[in-house]
């Protein structure tokens, strides 16, 4: 049984005013346990719009959403309880801090979860071990951190609810390269030792290629593909038609098949190309 | 969404009314106010509501817009109008145990209920026919004289063009802090009171963290633009009035002296 | 070339007592022509948004000169001229609008100057008009991306008439089609207008586009040249946490296995041209062997 499955999902902003606009249409996929799938898009394309549907922030004008094979809004007055399971990081997480200490404002989710005390600390610290947060900038309050650190906070503060699902939307927007680099890093740590289900929203083609099982591709508020990281960028012509571009390696790796040369135009990343490259290289030295 | 709630409600146009100076229009609300109150019997009531009903339907806005604007305060009206009929003075009409219908809270209702809806709909009027920057500049020119008494007038309409222009901003902002701690399990919806007004406490001191960055952002972008103060300052837009401000100066003129008239020959009734 | 900007012995510290400070910019020796596109790379903490700032005045150095055009920064009575012949434009694109109505809020810098209304019209219009945004200059800001707002915090400047034109990470909060909007405007400002650009970023990207690279780390100037020549030092930026183009990076591993590939590569189409001329190489050489 998959872990979360949409069902031909139709989200109408306005209905009935001038204003009207669909932001989603006849969109359905499932994911399974485990997984770490990618979302792409253009902006505009609905892929924002479609995670805050998965954890119950917005409700579908059609169509359904299944947790774990229950439809989330069986019963609505209950919708809380999903945004326990289906944890979500915002884009800029950082401005959500507010309380007194790193220590509290990462507790906040799960002193809503209605965990005890003890357990709530455990988790606390086990979260801000994870994001490479130190004892000491545990007690001092959100407010003196650098702008990276706040942002690990901002992730501890919902990896502390250890959800079953966790959806991060641009994690590393605003990052220098190696601050994306680490944060992905972590990311890929944590799903790998949690074993759960992640979702990564980003425009970055670079980091969801590296990270990926499958990528979901979105385009006008429609589903494009969902397939395998390998397959999705093998589809290079078909991305860029509709806004997106292939990592560049992927892009040198196209070129040179137009021109004849026989490589593999599924690399995703350097170190794949350089391998690649080798071996033709070296074959030719052979003819 | 939040985002759906515009202020003022600026429509865009080109009727009489929004080529009217910002000055002119505001000067003449104030003196609009004044003489709906000074009106003392129906025949001057009914000038006025004319009037109104004028300047409403030269605006090209549909009336219905102006009925929504009633709705805001339908409530208001509904219970002054109710105070009034049952709590006025004068010739009893109808009457059961304490409650008792007078001719004189029959005619106080009808010019309190009267009397708020036109101040509503033309007041309206000024917010549907002249954008904020226009207002805020019409108000700014119009208390250049309190400078005289040392009150900054430059500054309070820099705050209020940087206010406006940041309502959308923040509210937008709202919205996501509110989304991003809902995620977190924040309950927003049930409790009393006291719960309801704690569990506002994680949206608003992110929104206020926001927004003296934001602030501080600003100031610099404004120093590195050369802003200081009012020293030497021009503006792109200069407001002038024309022949319609004349125009609509002796419309009002008029139809204020008809009221001064109407009240002198008729008898007052309130 | 005509040197624009002269930054000489820079030090600077947000520090302000005597003892121990620590220095956001330890030593800055730098020149900026007219004209130049120069991009100033480095990680986050490297001190280029420090040295951004110092080029309107906006900091002042501890220590050391900068002279604007020939006029010393640290000259209290000349801060509108300085500001006025080099402009500023921050990251946040939202934080730099301050009027209702994008038209008057590119006018915003000219009324600081007491610019007669007429010209400023003018002014207004053309700025937009360079920024690809006349059509929306009756808008309001917030319905607008985050690439069209920065195009018109550009404008904003631009109708000001500056000489030169600094941007600290532009385009840091901007998705990969405001980045482009904004690249593209930068640009054309440089190469059409004559406007001298200093682009501080940590896209290797945009760097690439530059005339010049600068690198920074630590409060120093470590690398200083054509972006072909600071990006073929592959392991000099990646010790201090920067990236190059995967391009540039394929080129540089595969030289180290000892292949005959030029140097400085920094774009797919130079990459592939590269690659399929070493194989054309290795190929014909084969042929010899064979013959």
């Amino acid at each position: 049984m998959s872990v979360l499955k949409a069902e031909n999902i139709k989200l109408v902003y306005g209905a009935g005013t001038s204003f009207e606009k669909t932001a989603l249409d006849d969109l359905s996929f499932e994911i399974e346990k485990g997984e770490f799938v990618g979302i792409i898009g253009h902006t505009g394309s609905g892929k924002s719009t479609l995670v805050q549907l998965l954890n119950g922030l917005l409700k579908p004008t059609e169509g359904r959403i299944y947790l774990n094979g229950k439809d989330i809004w069986e019963k609505p007055k209950k919708i809380r309880n999903v945004r326990f399971k289906v944890g979500m990081v915002f884009q800029y997480p950082e401005y959500q801090l507010f309380e007194e200490t790193v220590y509290k404002d990462i507790a906040f989710g799960p002193k809503n979860m209605g965990l005890e005390e003890e357990e709530i600390d455990k988790r606390v610290r086990e979260a801000a071990i994870f994001t490479g947060l130190r004892e000491d900038q545990l007690e001092a309050s959100p407010f003196e951190l650098s702008g990276g650190e706040k942002r690990r906070a901002a992730i501890a503060g919902v990896i502390a609810m250890d959800p079953e699902v966790l959806i991060l939307d641009e994690p590393t927007a605003g990052l220098d390269p190696l601050g994306r680099e680490a944060l992905l890093s972590q990311i890929a740590d944590f799903h790998r030792v949690r074993k759960n289900t992640v979702l990564l929203v980003s425009h970055s083609m670079e980091d969801i290629a590296r990270i990926s099982d499958r990528i979901l591709v979105m385009s006008k508020g429609r589903k494009v593909m969902l397939d395998s990281t390998k397959n999705v960028f093998s589809h290079g012509r078909e991305l860029e038609s509709i806004g997106l571009k292939v990592p560049q390696i992927t892009k040198i790796m196209m070129m040179l098949k137009e021109k004849g040369v026989n490589v593999d135009t599924s690399v995703l990343t350097v170190e794949k190309g350089f391998n690649e490259i080798l071996n033709i290289l070296s074959q030719k030295t052979k003819e | 969404m939040v985002r759906e709630i515009t202020l003022g409600q600026y429509m865009p146009g080109k009727s009489f009314l929004h080529k009217i100076d910002p000055r002119t229009k505001t000067v003449l609300l104030i003196a609009y106010i004044v003489f709906i109150f000074l009106c003392r019997n129906f025949i001057s009531l009914l000038i006025m509501s004319l009037f109104s009903l004028l300047v409403i339907f030269m605006t090209k806005i549909s009336f219905m817009k102006y009925l929504k604007s009633l709705r805001m305060i339908l409530f208001v009206i509904i219970l002054t109008g109710f105070f009034n009929i049952f709590y006025g003075s004068g010739e009893v009409l109808w009457q059961w145990q304490q409650l008792k219908i007078t001719s004189g809270g029959l005619i106080n209702a009808a010019f309190v209920i009267v009397r708020i809806s036109m101040l509503m709909m033309v007041s309206s009027v000024l917010t549907y026919t002249t954008s904020p920057t226009d207002l805020t500049d019409g108000l700014e020119r119009l208390m250049k004289p309190l400078k005289i008494f040392h009150v900054k007038v430059h500054e309070i309409a820099m705050m209020m063009t940087i206010a406006l222009r940041f309502i959308p901003v923040l509210l937008e902002e709202t919205d996501k802090i509110m989304n991003a701690q809902k995620a977190r399990g924040a309950d927003m919806e049930s409790g009393n009171l006291i719960k309801r007004v704690k569990s506002l406490i994680p949206v608003l001191i992110p929104l206020f963290v926001s927004a003296f960055r934001r602030a501080g952002d600003l100031a610099t972008a404004m120093e590195c633009r050369c802003y200081n103060g009012d020293k030497n300052r021009t503006r792109m837009k200069v407001l002038h009035f024309s022949i319609k401000d004349l125009i609509a100066l002796l419309g009002c003129l008029v139809v204020f002296a008809a009221v001064i008239v109407g009240n002198m020959y008729f008898p007052a009734v309130i | 070339m005509e040197e624009f900007i002269k930054i000489e012995n820079v030090y600077f510290s947000y520090d302000e007592s005597e003892e121990g400070k620590s220095f956001a910019l330890s030593g800055i020796d730098l020149t900026i022509n007219r004209g130049e596109f120069v991009a100033v790379v480095g990680h986050n903490g490297c001190g280029k948004s420090t040295l951004a700032k110092h080029l309107n005045s906006l900091y002042i150095p501890t220590t050391g000169d900068i002279f604007v055009d020939g006029i010393n920064t640290k000259d209290d009575d000349r801060l509108f001229e300085i500001r006025k012949k080099v402009g500023l434009v921050l990251q946040n694109p939202d934080n730099q609008i301050v009027a209702g109505i994008v038209e008057e809020d590119v006018a915003f810098g000219c009324e600081n100057l007491g610019i007669p209304s007429k010209e400023i019209r003018k002014r207004v219009d053309n700025a937009l008009k360079a920024v690809d945004m006349y059509e929306y200059r009756t808008h309001s800001p917030d319905k607008l991306s985050g690439g069209q707002k920065q195009r018109i915090a550009i404008a904003g400047i631009i109708a000001m008439e500056p000489e030169c034109i600094v941007l600290d990470e532009p385009t840091a909060m901007l998705d990969p089609q405001g980045r482009e909007e904004v690249m593209t405007t930068i640009t054309r400002l440089n190469k059409e207008l004559g406007i001298t650009i200093v682009l501080i970023t940590h896209y290797m990207e945009e760097a690439v586009t530059a005339d010049r690279v600068v690198m920074m780390d630590g409060g120093k100037v470590l690398l200083s040249g054509k972006p072909k020549e600071v990006f073929s030092k592959v392991e000099l930026l990646r010790k201090h946490r920067l990236n190059v183009p995967q391009a540039t990076e394929l080129i540089y591993r595969l030289k180290g296995c000892g292949y005959d590939l030029p140097g400085g590569i920094l774009n797919e189409e130079e990459c592939v041209q590269a690659l399929l001329e070493c194989m054309k190489k290795r190929g014909e050489r084969s042929v010899g062997i064979k013959g």
